[in-house]
């Protein structure tokens, strides 16, 4: 006798569609606050006092005072030209001699090619604020990326970030290491 | 043939979806809860610097937060502190959770532990500085300077 009584039902199968729409909903938008930063190397804990001699052409000097005021190579800096200059320090197009000193070396993929020999030097003050230490770290990022980016289109013909095979990345890399050094904290630029 | 006619006589019972979207949404209620529940509460105001070249963080399990910034609550000052994990801590905290953090991975994956660095704007260097050195120390070599993208900077 079941059989023979009809009940309205209501059609629930789209139910699962619309729960289905919302967990795709929440899947998407729960991974959308990614997180994004600038990813340092710290060196290692050097145990003696002894430092590493370097030449000084080799080395850019970055200061930030607690006024966030910038000082690249004993003179006043620009955040706007700090991109240009590193670049051209690290690069050294002509050859100077105050500029960094090249090395040939033999690089997978790239044959022979002269390695720049030049060192980053960040320093900042303890009082200089977050947002301008990020932003010449961001700027210095920036110099790098482009050098790595216009060696790679002369060499692979596509950008450094589109590069797919792990070795052209390394030979890349290779060629320009991310060559900036955070020194020791110490207090510039305030008076004893 | 006959089979597939005579619906009466075939004891085949339609199989019912109508639980289908229950399990639907405790799968939804499980997302819902299981991504809140990491999220550590904020005790310090942070406002990130803003950058252009910034990576993404990959493997957000391989990442152990270190939040610097002025505390919410009026009453704890305006000084710059340090947060770990739901409590306000000093630098010298710093690598008892390192090691913490290092112990809750995998051995394999503990090469792979990135710190990341998320301060307030405002924050004097000073700190920031005194938190690498420990991190030095306590050999947490690679850390990220969480900063939100942006096309241009201001």
């Amino acid at each position: 006798m079941r059989t023979k009584r009809e009940i309205p039902e209501i059609n629930a199968g789209s139910m699962a569609d619309i729960a289905f729409l919302l967990l795709i909903f929440f899947l998407v938008t729960v991974t959308m606050d990614v997180d994004t930063g600038i990813t340092r190397k710290l060196p290692p804990p050097v145990l003696d006092e002894q430092s590493i001699d370097f030449n000084q052409r080799n080395i850019f000097e970055v200061l930030v005072n607690s006024a966030n005021m910038l000082m690249v190579e004993g003179k006043e800096g620009n955040l706007a030209t700090l991109k240009q200059e590193t670049k051209t320090f690290f690069l050294n197009p002509s050859n100077d001699v105050n500029l960094p000193e090249k090395k040939l070396e033999q690089i997978e993929l790239m044959g022979d090619v002269y390695v720049s020999r030049g060192v980053i030097s960040l320093k900042n003050d303890r009082g200089t604020s977050y947002e301008m230490y990020i932003k010449v770290q961001n700027e210095l990022t920036r110099a790098f990326q482009e050098m790595r980016d216009e060696l790679s289109v002369e060499k692979f013909g596509v950008k450094f970030d589109k590069l797919v095979d792990p070795k052209k990345q390394e030979a890349i890399q290779a060629v320009i290491p991310l060559a900036i050094s955070e020194a020791e904290p110490e207090d510039i630029g305030k008076t004893k | 043939m006959g089979r597939f006619k005579e619906k009466k006589s075939s004891g085949m019972p339609k199989i019912s979806t109508a639980s289908l979207p229950d399990i639907v949404f405790i799968l939804l209620c499980f997302f819902m809860v299981s991504t809140t529940m990491r999220e550590t509460t904020l005790i310090v105001k942070i406002r990130l610097p803003e950058a252009t070249e910034v990576q993404k963080l990959e493997r957000k399990s391989l990442v152990s937060f270190i939040y610097i910034g002025q505390p919410v609550k009026g009453t704890y000052g305006t000084e710059s502190r340090i947060q770990l994990n739901d409590q306000f801590a000093t630098v010298a905290d710093i690598q008892a959770f390192v090691a913490t953090e290092r112990e809750a991975r995998d051995e394999a994956d503990r090469r792979l532990l990135t710190t990341s660095i998320k301060a307030d704007r405002d924050t004097r260097m000073g700190i920031v500085s005194d938190i690498k050195q420990e991190l030095r120390k306590a050999g947490a070599f690679k850390i990220n300077y969480s900063s939100r993208k942006t096309a241009r900077l201001k």
